[in-house]
């Protein structure tokens, strides 16, 4: 576990914004080398890692994706030394003022979200309002001479918010969506090392989830699974979370997705392994969408039976993200051992209810 | 006093080990009210240099280096110790309100990380998920009551109400910049341990390192009275607001300009300033060419609001380092422009003779 949580930090700690994911895919690379018997980088960036099935050829394949790109800002203009931006992926610009960033130009510059004066914004945002993300900066403490060197419009902007242990288990930083989910596909590829399962596990590393779900799409079309399960995270009950049904407490159990993205019978399979290994879990009711890579994955080619697993997390799209490397095992394990279930003939006995 | 022409600099320099200290002074932990850790580093750094180091009744450290030639004009200098920051007021089971302890914009706290209770245990300030709210609800400020500070569940123990949290921003140089939580007012007292450091010897320097400068000035109060000067100054960090308007007009406002050296105040909410010593920095600033400039006046004010008024009046002014994003998670203020506020107070002290009481305010 805790050398779960270092790799964890490690991959809090890159940078990796959608459609540009290159640095935090090197480092899962390198973690996933050892655990699978081939490597490759799609097309358009995703990364994917083949760990062969013990079973006859040809061997089904289950494809495990976890979006590894981050929410953050790119930059639309520059004035007086000072970066205007806008945002790549949903950010509340009312989390922005006073963030640490990293702005990658020519050279990687730290900086801060700033606030102008209220004299300098808009009277109704002077005071009180939120103040719009287009009247935010950021400011590398540069003069302008040398910003208008190094940075260019078009240049990315990250979190730069370092992770913080709160507690043996609890863990807060950026990008924990979805980084945290990379780290419990990494936990169920490192169990799999002691398991002779049948199936072909592709682990994937999607890219643009945040904003075009476009690795989501791609990847399951050039593996073709038979199954899939998309990893994520969910909210966990927290200040000022709603108390309803979408939310989960934090470090009591995985999130067991339920909804039109997810195939009936592989939701009643988790939730029966579930219950088997006595691993506590939540119903996390999805009415609609569900708002992750399960979305694309569904829809890929002649569709796929698909699964949703989420970790719940506090302050989700914030620098601040809370989750429990609990959670973040349970997850893992609870991959690895419905993939040592899988047998041959599964997909024969996945059924709808109303099929006898 | 005869202005020398552009005298040679014999100011101090702002080195490494003074940076060095900053960086303590920034990264430690002084809620108005609760100064001692900024204390600490503050007295053991002037042990060696004042003859006289009290404590008072509310904490304030009073030095006093005694002249060691005539006349021996008593000048008070005032920096204080205390930072904004918060106070948990209600909570457990790691999740705490809290409350403001100085002015602190509502709108800085969402999304950051704070340092909370005297073994600075981390600590978040979460917010809503923006998957749960409504463009409506975006345009508003998230409301203090929404707010806590989380420390993660199993930490109950070890936080409690009526601990105070800051920032928990590091200190940090970027490029020509200072960036630090606290700067605002640490590089006052560390303007004024070098001040101590190198203090002229013709003048009774007296040393006020005072507490509750955010929340009213009192320390400044009872350090005024009881150090008992001539005259003082008031060493502090003011907001430089020469940032671009929304709307892309020049705008007529800014306080202070980032890069324009010290910033001498002639008036602000709690005090005119003697115009005999504005015009002494000036005078000086001139003959030895060191760059400073005149905050706009307007609100705001220093420990200065508090001295000038005790005992029989004290003249006054202050001089500070101008700094962006006061009061925020990461205070901006540029090495170039401290240097030059040192040596402007170096040089103010070194030529500052009884005959400038002699004119008439």
């Amino acid at each position: 576990m805790a050398e779960l949580k270092e790799f964890l930090k490690s991959l809090l700690s890159l940078p990796g914004l959608s459609g540009f994911e290159d640095p935090v895919r090197a480092v899962i690379a390198e973690a996933w080398k050892p655990l699978v018997d081939d490597l490759s980088v799609s097309r358009i960036g995703s990364l994917h890692g083949l760990k062969a099935g013990y079973g006859d050829e040809p061997r089904p394949r289950i494809l495990l994706s976890a979006h590894m790109d981050a929410i953050g800002m790119i930059v639309t203009g520059i004035e007086d030394g000072l970066l205007r931006f806008t945002e790549i992926g949903g950010v509340d610009p009312r989390i922005l003022p006073g963030q640490p960033v990293t702005v990658h130009g020519q050279r990687e510059l730290p900086g801060y979200v700033v606030q102008p004066p209220g004299w300098l914004l808009p009277e109704d945002q002077a005071s009180t309002k939120a103040v719009e993300m287009k009247y935010l900066f950021v400011d590398t403490g540069l003069r302008p001479a040398e910003v208008n060197e190094l940075v260019r419009v078009g240049d990315l902007v990250s979190f730069a918010q370092i992770p913080i242990e709160l507690t043996d288990d609890w863990l807060a930083g950026h990008s924990l969506d979805n980084r945290a989910s990379v780290a419990a596909v990494t936990a169920c590829l490192q169990e799999l090392q002691h398991i002779r399962h049948i199936w072909d596990v592709w682990a994937v590393a999607s890219v643009q989830e945040e904003e075009t779900l476009g690795g989501a799409f791609t990847s399951p079309f050039e593996i073709r699974p038979d199954l899939a399960v998309a990893v994520d995270v969910t909210f966990a009950r927290g200040p000022g979370s709603p108390s309803d049904y979408r939310t989960f407490p934090l470090g009591k159990g995985v999130a067991l997705g339920w909804g039109p993205n997810i195939h009936p019978a592989l939701y009643v399979a988790f939730k029966k392994l579930a219950e088997k290994l006595d691993m506590p879990f939540h119903d996390d009711l999805m009415p609609r969408m569900s708002g992750t890579d399960a979305m694309a994955i569904q829809v890929v080619a002649e569709g796929i039976p698909t699964m949703v697993l989420s970790m719940p997390i506090r302050y989700m799209h914030t620098p601040v993200e809370v989750v429990s490397m609990k959670d973040i095992a349970r997850t893992g394990h609870l991959m690895a051992q419905f993939i040592a279930e899988l047998s041959a003939d599964y997909m024969q006995t996945l059924r709808w209810d109303d099929e006898s | 006093m005869t202005p020398k022409k552009t005298a040679p600099s014999t100011a101090p320099l702002i080195g490494a080990e003074q940076i060095s200290l900053l960086e303590r002074l920034s990264n430690a932990v002084g809620v108005s009210g609760a100064e001692h850790e900024v204390r600490k580093i503050v007295m053991a750094e002037i042990k060696d240099l004042a003859d006289d180091i009290k404590v008072d009744a509310l904490g304030n450290v009073l030095a006093t280096k005694h002249a060691r030639q005539e006349p021996g004009l008593r000048v008070m200098l005032a920096a204080h110790m205390d930072e904004v920051g918060f106070m948990l007021v209600d909570g457990e089971e790691g999740l705490y309100e809290f409350a403001m302890v100085g002015g602190i914009d509502v709108r800085q706290l969402p999304g950051k990380t704070v340092l909370v209770g005297k073994d600075h245990l981390p600590g978040v300030i979460g917010a809503k998920p923006i998957h749960h709210t409504t463009p409506d609800e975006r345009r508003n400020a998230i409301s203090l009551d929404s707010l806590r500070i989380d420390v993660g569940n199993g930490n109950g123990k070890k936080v409690h109400p009526g601990d105070r949290a800051t920032f928990a921003t590091r200190f940090q140089q970027l490029g020509p910049s200072l960036v630090g939580k606290a700067l605002d007012n640490r590089l006052g007292v560390a303007t004024l341990i070098e001040l101590l450091r190198h203090a002229p010897a013709h003048i009774e320097l007296l040393a006020a390192f005072t507490v509750q400068e955010e929340v009213g000035l009192r320390g400044a109060r009872v350090a005024g009275y009881a150090l008992d000067p001539q005259l003082a100054f008031a060493l502090d960090s003011t907001p430089a607001g020469d940032m671009p308007s929304w709307d892309g007009e020049e705008s007529p406002r800014y306080n202070t300009r980032l890069d324009g050296g010290p910033a001498i105040y002639v008036a602000d909410q709690g005090t005119l300033s003697d115009p005999r010593l504005i015009q002494h920095l000036l005078q000086t600033a001139e003959a030895f060419g060191i760059p400073c400039q005149i905050r706009q006046p307007g609100g705001g004010g220093t420990d200065a609001g508090a001295i000038h008024k005790q005992r029989a009046g004290i003249p006054v002014v202050s001089v500070s380092v101008p700094g962006r994003y006061a009061h925020t998670a990461a205070l901006v203020a540029r090495l170039d422009d401290w240097q030059h506020t040192l040596a402007l107070m170096f040089h103010a002290l070194d030529g500052l003779t009884p005959a400038i009481l002699d004119l008439q305010r």
